[in-house]
């Protein structure tokens, strides 16, 4: 009997969903226990799934197909390349994380914690499936139904104008997916006149279509995804979403789900529309490019810690979408690499600032102060992070962003001598916070603070140990998201560049 | 096999680094001692490798070890792989060797700072990433080095980051290094571009075939890398605020070896260099310029370390100048780096021993007479003096009279500046060295009453000694029979042998430098001994003097041309993301709620008007129907 | 006799009825107007169930008088409980629904 190794993990968090909806108002131990242990179970069975997968073989696999709505083609239909594994790989790991990290966050909510957990575990299903899809019907449905679970976690358990972050994140997201919905509909019944009503992606990329009607159902798409990824100039929900949320909503938020858009990118604009992926790339390369400084230059006169977060994550979204449509076989497979190390990143930053906010009480960066002295571990632990986010060699992300910079130099030389402007401006919004929150004299307030628990640390340390191991040995990623890079590249008929002298 | 030893020598302080770090306060009552230990296992380890070599032929002499594949995407393949080679033994030994005394005289500085354990960690983290920097065998390893030398250098200038001013100062070094590492980054893909690859055998192939516009373009941004890290114009306003570090971090990173990782990576892209000579001409133009600017600075410090900072920065000109003038400088390049980093970490350590006799007072002017309390000091910082103005037969003389030759030689109107301008800085170097020494250990003292200042510790006095020997004698050891030369031989030198004229015999120009550098001190000896020394600098002094005070006006500049615009870009941008973008966003919601409460208008809530409207919307449908069935 | 007269008296009636319920303020004789165009049309229905010669017009004539039946007895209802609680019969001043 062969085990369809997707559906058990995406089911896995949903079972645990409901047998925790089952629990006792008040247990709240018991909740947060239960909901980390089904997370937990739910990783090994996905790091299992990775066991098998097959990293030279550029088909979908996995591969499940059942009939949801005969009527109208629908069918459940999952399936995952080397990078969709990667990003499942990155959600699951990210999860436990962050339950464990945030294990008290979900006090002072609107509901009750049990509820916070269930919210959580639905939305761990959501991202499992909302990777592997391949009905677009299935990924739209999904892709809609994610923005449920995050709106109650940041409007009932957020801070400050959690009401207005959360809708404002709704409302844009719902736009988005509007647009993208019209987009589907239209591929839809254009599959109608050519063979049969389908939603499966593999068949719809072999669709015939005017270029022009090609270029009006790849932007339906693409500001749906430049919405969630966020692209400039649609980033404003994000920092107001993260200030809002709490540090787990927000990992989740920006480590994952702002990774759909990304996904999606290489998913349904490239492989569905590789004619206006081409007519559009250099329009989606400056904004790439904007998005890289204006998020750099926005983070750097930030106040607040979230938000300075937030707009680093804007900065570092431009890399990855730069990355993607420069489409070459170092730059795509960066900008897979990238999402998954910024995942991890962006995690430890907001883990760890999370916890500098939970004792201060504030999140506003001046509030801080000669942390290094107070709480060593946790400014050691932020400092990482924060060197992390800046790329700095030997550390993970500084694989991903290199090749992104590198691959898009051998197809837009001007575009990455740009980007590569985002290397100082990372410098400074990660110093600049660095010295004020963790260096100089301990502001008055400061002095009693606790440094970390061993929960904490626990929770903390494979999130670090992963940044330095993987950039030191980044080859295990890379040997399975290569392939899948490639075969993406090769589909839209992209070959890389040929250096101008022959080196051995 | 000995090659797979190499990565023994970054491994060791590495994983020392890691435990000092990771094992918490129980480990301060030995940290500093395994800190050391690992530096010390290193130095032998790189010392048995040297061996290793000497028995070697010299075309034999490289080695390579293979550790495991970096990154492989595409054509993109970098293994993390080491090359020790005739250059970086140099390097590797003067990193472990210095390093390990500086570790030692370490343990005495720091005895009193309770994070003592931190900084031998870092210090060993230092001494890793420097050794990744030399031994790593394509650009991208280099990389990792290069930053992580500037993340140490980060971290341990801030060591005392309480301070607000060292956090700065931490945060500015990191800043203006990182805008060197732009061209780092760049130099790379550029070359990944062109020629495919990023190791150094693989460019060193592919160069003769690549454009020289490539070439030069490669040679320019690895030049903006040299000069962030090492320093130079125009971005050296660093090197100055990077003495709020302690001072044997001074000593190690910002005197011996960090700093002059820029002169390793032009000499060891020689090959890009040689074949590029619009990019040549700019280096030798930085460096002639850093020597002067560097040089000139020092002539009016107070602080001792600033003092040997502006020295230092001068120094590094000294190198780059040489390693810009192609196969005949690179060795003269590393000769004066070795030298230089004898004599100058000696001083910078001797700074560090009056510091420690006096209270930590940096300003020279409070110190006098100091011969008499520090022999020891004072000699081992005296012959450090006497080689770094290049008095022969002291190390400097050797290193630095090679270098004005062979720029006078350089040929032309170029050869006559820019040996002039070398020439003219070694009158400065004097001066300016003169003056410290002046200030520092003779005359009248000068010193607060609390100040009782008193010979450092052996733990600190030994590693000066050996440093001092090492100034004395290493000029002379390098130069007998141009051993460094035909050492570095086959990694630098240039495939056609080319001659040049020379402008003026050796022995003339030895001459004309002695004098010039005689003139500096007498006009020291002028200005400082005869005329009694103030305690505060005095202020009615020249508009020149008082801009070489702010270091010629370096962070004015830069201040006006980045800060001050970078920050009000910031300010201007984010009140456009909240006023525009954020705006355009609130807009369409705002229309929505607009237009709703204009329609509300038309609710009145008298049930007449409503009926009236049904009434006559009823009669608009069925006119509407009759008029289309008509 | 013409049929047709009958459609304009009813066309009259309704008119009438249109007009008083739009421009009287008493809610009586609003409702009482009310009630003339339900009338109207009801003579309409009859004439119309005459011309065609069936029935049809006759039935619908009867549930109207039953809905109109059931309307006075509700619509009395609330006019009396507004006059109670406002001391007016005015439907101007029964305005609440405005906010």
């Amino acid at each position: 009997m062969t085990i369809n190794w997707i559906s058990l993990t995406a089911l896995l968090p949903l079972i645990g969903a409901v047998l925790l909806a089952t629990l006792p108002k008040g247990a709240e131990l018991r909740a947060k226990q239960f909901a980390f242990g089904t997370t937990l179970i739910t990783a090994a069975s996905a790091i299992a799934m990775a066991v098998q997968f097959q990293r030279d073989n550029t088909n979908l696999q996995f591969v499940e197909v059942r009939s949801w709505i005969p009527s109208f083609g629908i069918n459940y239909a999952v399936g995952i390349d080397g990078i969709a594994l990667v990003l499942i790989l990155m959600s699951v790991i990210l999860a436990p994380i962050v339950i464990l990290a945030g294990w008290n966050e979900a006090q002072g909510g609107r509901w009750s914690v049990k509820t916070f957990y269930i919210l959580i575990l639905v939305l761990e299903t959501m991202m499992i499936g909302v990777f592997s899809a391949t009905d677009v019907f299935l990924f739209y449905v999904i892709f809609e139904a994610m923005l449920v679970p995050v709106y109650f976690l940041i409007g009932g358990y957020g801070t400050g104008e959690r009401s207005a972050a959360a809708v404002k994140f709704l409302l844009y997201s719902l736009f988005g997916g509007l647009l993208m919905l019209a987009s589907i509909i239209a591929i839809y019944v254009m599959s109608g006149d050519q063979g049969g009503h389908t939603f499966d992606i593999a068949k719809l990329a072999n669709l015939e279509m005017s270029s022009t009607t090609q270029n009006f159902l790849f932007l339906g798409f693409f500001i749906a995804f430049a919405i969630k990824a966020p692209l400039w100039p649609f980033h404003t929900w994000l920092p107001d979403a993260a200030q809002s949320a709490t540090p787990g909503t927000s990992v989740l938020l920006l480590g994952v789900l702002d990774k759909v858009g990304t996904f999606g990118m290489i998913r349904y604009c490239l492989t569905l529309f590789p004619e206006a992926s081409k007519t559009f790339t250099p329009a989606i390369i400056v904004l790439a490019i904007i998005s890289i400084i204006y998020g750099a230059i926005l983070a750097i006169g930030q106040k607040d810690l979230k938000r300075l977060i937030a707009f680093t994550s804007i900065s570092h979204f431009g890399f990855i979408t730069m990355g993607i449509f420069a489409m070459t076989s170092q730059s795509q497979s960066g900008a897979t690499l990238y999402m998954f190390n910024h995942g991890f990143s962006t995690a430890a930053l907001f883990i760890v600032g999370g916890w500098m906010i939970a004792r201060r009480g504030s999140s506003t960066i001046s509030d801080f102060g000669g942390l290094q002295r107070v709480t060593p571990v946790m400014a050691w632990c932020f400092f990482l992070a924060g060197m992390s986010s800046l790329a700095l060699p030997g550390l993970s992300s500084f694989v991903s962003e290199f090749l992104v910079l590198v691959g898009t130099y051998t197809r837009y030389p001007v575009a990455a001598i740009i980007a590569t402007v985002g290397i100082i401006l990372a410098a400074l919004y990660i110093l600049i916070p660095v010295q004020r929150a963790l260096h100089g004299p301990t502001t008055p307030g400061n002095e009693n603070l606790p440094d970390l628990n061993l929960r904490e640390k626990i929770a903390i340390a494979p999130v670090l140990a992963a940044i330095i191991a993987l950039g030191f040995y980044p080859s295990p990623l890379l040997n399975v998201i290569n392939p899948a890079a490639a075969h993406v590249n090769s589909q839209i008929g992209f070959t890389d560049p040929v250096p101008t002298v022959e080196g051995k | 096999m000995t090659s797979n030893l190499i990565v023994y020598l970054i491994a060791i302080p590495l994983f020392s680094s890691a435990v000092l770090l990771l094992s918490g306060r129980k480990a301060n009552k030995w940290g500093h001692l395994l800190g050391t230990l690992a530096s010390a296992s290193s130095f032998g380890v790189s010392a048995y490798l040297f061996t290793q070599m000497l028995a070697q032929p010299a075309e034999d002499r490289a080695m390579t070890q293979k550790l495991f594949s970096w990154i492989s995407v595409g054509s993109f393949n970098v293994d993390a792989s080491l090359l020790l080679d005739q250059l970086s033994i140099c390097f590797v030994l003067l990193i472990t060797g210095v390093g390990t005394l500086i570790h030692i005289y370490s343990i005495s500085y720091m005895s009193h700072d309770l994070d003592r354990r931190r900084f031998f960690a870092y210090l060993n983290l230092f001494i890793a990433a420097m050794l990744l920097l030399v031994l790593g065998d394509s650009y991208l390893n280099l990389y990792v080095g290069w930053e992580g030398v500037g993340l140490a250098s980060y971290l341990l200038i801030g060591f005392w980051n309480e301070k607000p001013t060292y956090a700065t100062a931490a945060k500015k070094a990191f800043v203006m290094n990182r805008v060197g590492d732009l061209g780092l980054s760049l130099a790379i893909m550029i070359a990944f571009a062109s020629m495919g690859t990023v190791s150094f055998a693989g460019i060193k192939e592919a160069a003769p075939q690549a454009s020289t516009t490539t070439l030069t373009a490669i040679g320019i941004m690895l030049l903006i890398a040299a000069a962030g890290k090492s320093a130079q114009f125009p971005l050296q306003a660093w090197l100055g605020d990077a003495m709020a570090g302690p001072t044997p971090v001074s000593a190690l990173i910002h005197a011996a070896t960090m700093v002059t990782a820029g002169v390793y990576l032009i000499t060891r892209s020689n090959f890009i260099f040689d074949a590029a000579p619009t990019a040549q001409l700019l280096v030798v133009i930085v460096g002639a310029i850093t020597l002067l600017f560097g040089a000139v600075i020092g002539t009016a410090k107070d602080d001792i370390k600033k003092a040997l900072a502006a020295s230092t920065m001068s120094q590094i000109g000294y190198m780059t100048l040489a390693a810009g003038l192609g196969p005949v400088g690179y060795a003269f390049a590393i000769m004066h780096l070795l030298t230089h980093g004898f004599f100058k970490a000696g001083m910078f350590l001797g700074a560090g021993s009056v510091m420690h006799g006096m209270n930590d007072e940096v300003n020279m002017r409070k110190y006098g007479a100091l011969r008499k309390f520090m022999p020891i000091t004072f000699i081992t910082f005296g012959l450090g003096y006497l080689a770094i103005i290049g008095i022969p037969p002291f190390a400097g003389f050797y290193s630095k009279d090679m270098i004005i030759e062979t720029a006078l030689n350089a040929g032309g109107i170029k050869g006559i500046l820019l040996g002039s301008a070398a020439l003219f800085g070694a009158g400065l170097t004097a001066f300016y060295m003169t003056r410290v020494m002046i200030l520092t250990f003779t005359g009248t003292k000068r010193w607060d009453d609390d100040a009782h200042p008193h010979e450092s510790p052996i733990l600190m006095w030994l590693p000066m000694a050996i440093l001092a020997i090492g100034s004395v004698v290493s000029g002379f050891l390098f130069t007998r029979g141009d051993a460094l030369v035909h050492w570095l031989e086959p990694v630098v030198a240039s495939h056609g042998h080319e001659e040049h004229s020379e402008l003026l015999p050796p022995i003339v120009v030895s001459g004309i430098a002695l004098t010039i550098v005689l003139i500096g001190i007498s006009i020291a000896v002028m200005m400082y001994v005869r005329r009694p020394i103030e305690d505060v600098a005095p202020e009615n002094v020249s508009a020149l003097t008082r801009i070489v005070r702010q270091d010629l006006l370096q962070d004015a500049a830069n201040e006006a041309i980045f800060m001050r615009p970078g920050q009000a870009l910031t300010k201007t941008l984010i009140a456009v993301d909240e006023k525009v973008i954020d705006g355009a966003v609130h807009g369409v919601g705002a229309m929505a709620i607009g237009s709703g409460s204009e329609l509300r208008k038309s609710q009145t809530g008298y049930v007449r008007s409503y009926s009236a409207l049904i009434l006559v919307g009823a009669a608009a449908i069925v006119l509407g129907i009759w008029v289309i069935t008509q | 006799m013409n049929s047709a007269n009958y459609l304009y008296l009813s066309a009259l009636l309704f008119t009438i009825g249109a007009v008083g319920v739009v421009i009287r303020r008493n809610a009586i004789v609003v409702f009482m107007c009310v009630e003339l165009m339900l009338n109207a049309a009801n003579l309409s229905f009859v004439t119309f169930s005459r011309i065609n010669g069936n029935l049809d017009g006759q039935v619908v004539a009867f549930f109207t008088m039953v809905v109109a039946a059931c309307e006075v007895v509700v619509g009395l209802a609330i006019i009396v409980t507004i006059y109670r609680s406002r001391r007016s019969a005015s439907v101007d001043d029964a305005n609440l629904l405005k906010r």
